[in-house]
């Protein structure tokens, strides 16, 4: 234990307490500084460096509204979606609690999504930080399981069927698939014991593991101290007597001001959301799910909420001819291995044996299940990103100009997978979302290949930065 | 960047630009400036208690919160509560589910948020649907009740406010394909009337918006209230951004 302090003679009240807790509670007085008054940061942030507070902000706003939304829910199949009417029309401002909750969960997607682009444009999960992107992207799957549960809750006939859908997806999973699925559900079809499952899941279980997740991100972060749009390290150049980075600059002040504006601009907004469009035009709340749940009335047309439609469209994608176009990568794979590889002969059976498994695994299972590992896929792939991107700079401000038309017409086939997940399924429709899925992992998987060339600009020593 | 950006507001265009798909009959707009009207939405409660909530419940409507379209809570109970029934409760009706399948084919839907359900992005609001629906009823022999609907074909419910419309016909061609002309297509071309009801066309008009917007209202009735809300909460939003910025400028000037 430290040695306990005395207040100077004549210190006034404020202080006198402040060395009162000081004596009794050292660690907090350590953990502040450590992470906010003496935390440097690098001084050239731009907006994109909004959405990481804005996504703590958008999660304390669910912790919140959702502790208020439990007091009033029924976590009951026969009760539930007349519990949630009650909350929009008996409790005391619980249509705005429930709007906020509704509205944060599209808020909290579309922040995560630009602040992993952030991460993505600037090398944010370069050595050293590749500890503080995998955290993230198991935030972000973490968020995609909340998302999920949590849709099933309002018992509407999307929450229904969209439930129904995704959860017959894990069936497809050869020999456990039908098992696991009723173990998911805990009956034959989404039902009461989903419902309650679903609930546990999403007001404890998941939360607790998210929550965990965002500590670890920013301990793991704060170790080892933020990137910037330059992508230089700014602890390479510190004061020789204070030891403080050069452009470093105390996250508080400096950034809990500067990160006002951007809470303001989100708040902004959502609260147009909340208060003008709370559906937005069916795309944060779907018209169909202010019917209720009907096990014997199948919609016609059932979509995900748009945050998941990317990945759903990359599963929609795959049939049976996307499983041949597979076979047909795989081998090119494989043979391109043998040709340019350089491997040795022993090393080159292992590529034929592994190509040859593959090809027989893709033609062997059925098309659908061969979907689901590609939506999944989709998202695990993100978690190898510090080992794919070769790039001799991190940041795409250094990088040749073909790398930023490649970012772009990736951001364009993202959105365009997730309008196509939105709309029923065409011939055209399922052919540009097979370009999409195949350019989706042809830009990550051949990464370590394309990001290594072209011509790069010489990266700065200290970071740019205009004084405001 | 800038560029990035561009690509990103194109592709946003494409995605807005590319709705309009659903089949059937286009929907008539609904006169939206109704369901801030009181009068209407008054008149709109009592064509409701008439005519619909006889099978169809609001099962999560209470009768005293028709408070906030200006009825007082005698009103309420004199002219809109049945006997027996509390006017704190919620809507219901007395029509055992089971029963009303078998009379009607199909259990006639509780109507608290169907403004909300129908919506559809490409053809409009629900309020539109249902505003299209109401007057789209019209004779045919071929139906159990005798009667069909444009917007919902083979529809369970007759018409039920057809005393009011009166009866009316539906015209139909059958039209070459424009595409295909060895196909003919069944084309919609207008009603006609066949008798006269106690409303004149107009009037059966406006009565139908009422109770659309009564409908509409009684979706969510905190619509009005959110909405006067939203502009106050944008205000001091904007003044504390602009505080948030020149605090923050505050700050910034002294790094170099």
């Amino acid at each position: 234990m430290a040695e306990f302090k005395d207040a100077p003679p004549g210190a006034s009240m404020l202080q006198k307490t402040t060395v009162w807790f000081e004596n009794r509670f050292p660690t907090a007085f350590a953990e502040y500084k450590k992470h906010m008054s003496e935390y440097y940061a690098p001084k050239n942030f731009n907006s994109w460096y909004f959405f990481g507070s804005l996504a703590l902000l958008v999660l304390v706003i669910q912790i919140v509204t959702g502790i208020f939304l439990v007091m009033h829910y029924k976590p009951d199949a026969n009760l539930a979606f007349a519990s949630v009417e009650y909350i929009m029309r008996d409790v005391p401002w619980g249509w705005l609690v429930r709007y906020m909750h509704s509205t944060g969960a599209s808020a909290f997607f579309i922040v995560v999504y630009l602040h992993m682009f952030r991460g993505l444009l600037y090398g944010s999960y370069r050595k050293p930080r590749e500890l503080v992107w995998i955290f993230g992207c198991a935030i972000f799957l973490c968020l995609m399981g909340e998302a999920f549960f949590g849709y099933l809750l309002p018992w509407g006939q999307m929450s229904y069927w969209g439930a129904q859908v995704i959860v017959n997806l894990f069936a497809a999973i050869p020999f456990v698939g039908p098992d696991l699925a009723l173990l998911i559900r805990g009956d034959y079809v989404v039902s009461d014991a989903t419902l309650n499952r679903f609930f546990s899941f999403h007001v404890i279980a998941v939360p607790l593991v998210l929550l965990g997740l965002v500590v670890a991100h920013l301990l793991a972060l704060h170790d080892v101290g933020s990137n910037n749009p330059d992508g230089v390290e700014i602890k390479a150049k510190k004061d020789p007597r204070t030891g403080i980075p050069l452009d470093g600059i105390p996250f508080h002040p400096y950034y809990t001001v500067h990160d006002m504006i951007g809470v303001g601009v989100f708040l902004l907004a959502f609260s147009a959301i909340i208060f003008f469009a709370p559906e937005l035009g069916g795309y944060f709340l779907e018209y169909n799910n202010f019917i209720p749940a009907d096990p014997l009335k199948t919609p016609a047309h059932i979509a995900p909420v748009w945050y998941f439609t990317p990945y759903y469209s990359m599963l929609r994608a795959t049939t049976d001819p996307m499983v041949n176009v597979f076979v047909v990568i795989t081998a090119l794979g494989t043979v391109g291995a043998l040709l340019k590889g350089g491997l040795s002969g022993l090393a080159r059976i292992g590529v034929v044996v592994a190509g040859l498994v593959v090809i027989a695994l893709l033609k062997t299972f059925d098309a659908k299940f061969w979907g689901v590992v590609v939506m999944g896929g989709a998202v695990i792939i993100l978690f190898f990103l510090p080992w794919l991107d070769c790039s001799p700079v991190k940041s795409i401000r250094y990088r040749p100009r073909w790398h930023k038309v490649m970012f772009a017409i990736f951001v364009v086939f993202f959105f365009v997978l997730g309008y196509l997940g939105i709309q029923p399924p065409s011939d055209i429709g399922t052919l540009i979302a097979q370009i999409g899925t195949v350019f989706y992992f042809g830009f990550f998987a051949l990464m370590p290949w394309w990001s290594q060339i072209g011509e790069f600009k010489a990266v700065p020593d200290r970071v740019t930065f205009q004084p405001h | 960047m800038k560029k990035l950006i561009l690509w990103l507001l194109c592709s946003l265009a494409l995605v807005s630009g590319a709705q309009a798909s659903s089949e059937g009959p286009a929907w008539d707009k609904f006169p939206k400036e109704r369901v801030t009207d009181v009068t209407a939405l008054q008149n709109g409660a009592k064509i409701f208690v008439n005519y619909c909530l006889n099978c169809h419940a609001a099962a999560y409507m209470r009768y005293n919160r028709l408070r906030d379209i200006g009825l007082t809570e005698d009103q309420i109970k004199k002219n809109l509560v049945f006997t027996g029934v509390k006017v704190g409760d919620t809507m219901k009706v007395a029509v055992d589910p089971k029963e009303a399948k078998e009379w009607f084919g199909a259990v006639p839907p509780d109507l608290t948020v169907i403004a909300r359900s129908r919506a559809d992005a490409s053809k409009g609001s629900g309020a539109d649907y249902l505003y299209t629906y109401l007057r789209s009823y019209y004779r045919d022999d071929t139906k159990a009740t005798g009667w069909n609907n444009l917007a919902f074909p083979s529809v369970a419910m007759p018409h039920v406010l057809w005393e009011l419309q009166g009866q009316q016909r539906a015209v139909f061609a059958e039209e070459k394909d424009a595409h295909d002309p060895a196909k003919t297509s069944h084309v919609f071309k207008g009603f006609e009337p066949i008798t006269k009801g106690t409303l004149g066309a107009e009037e059966y008009n406006s009565a139908v918006a009422d109770l659309v917007a009564f409908l509409q209202w009684m979706g969510e009735p905190v619509q009005g209230e959110r909405v006067r809300l939203g502009v106050w909460v944008i205000l001091f939003l904007l003044i504390f951004t602009v505080i948030a910025w020149r605090l923050n400028a505050a700050f910034w000037k002294d790094v170099k």
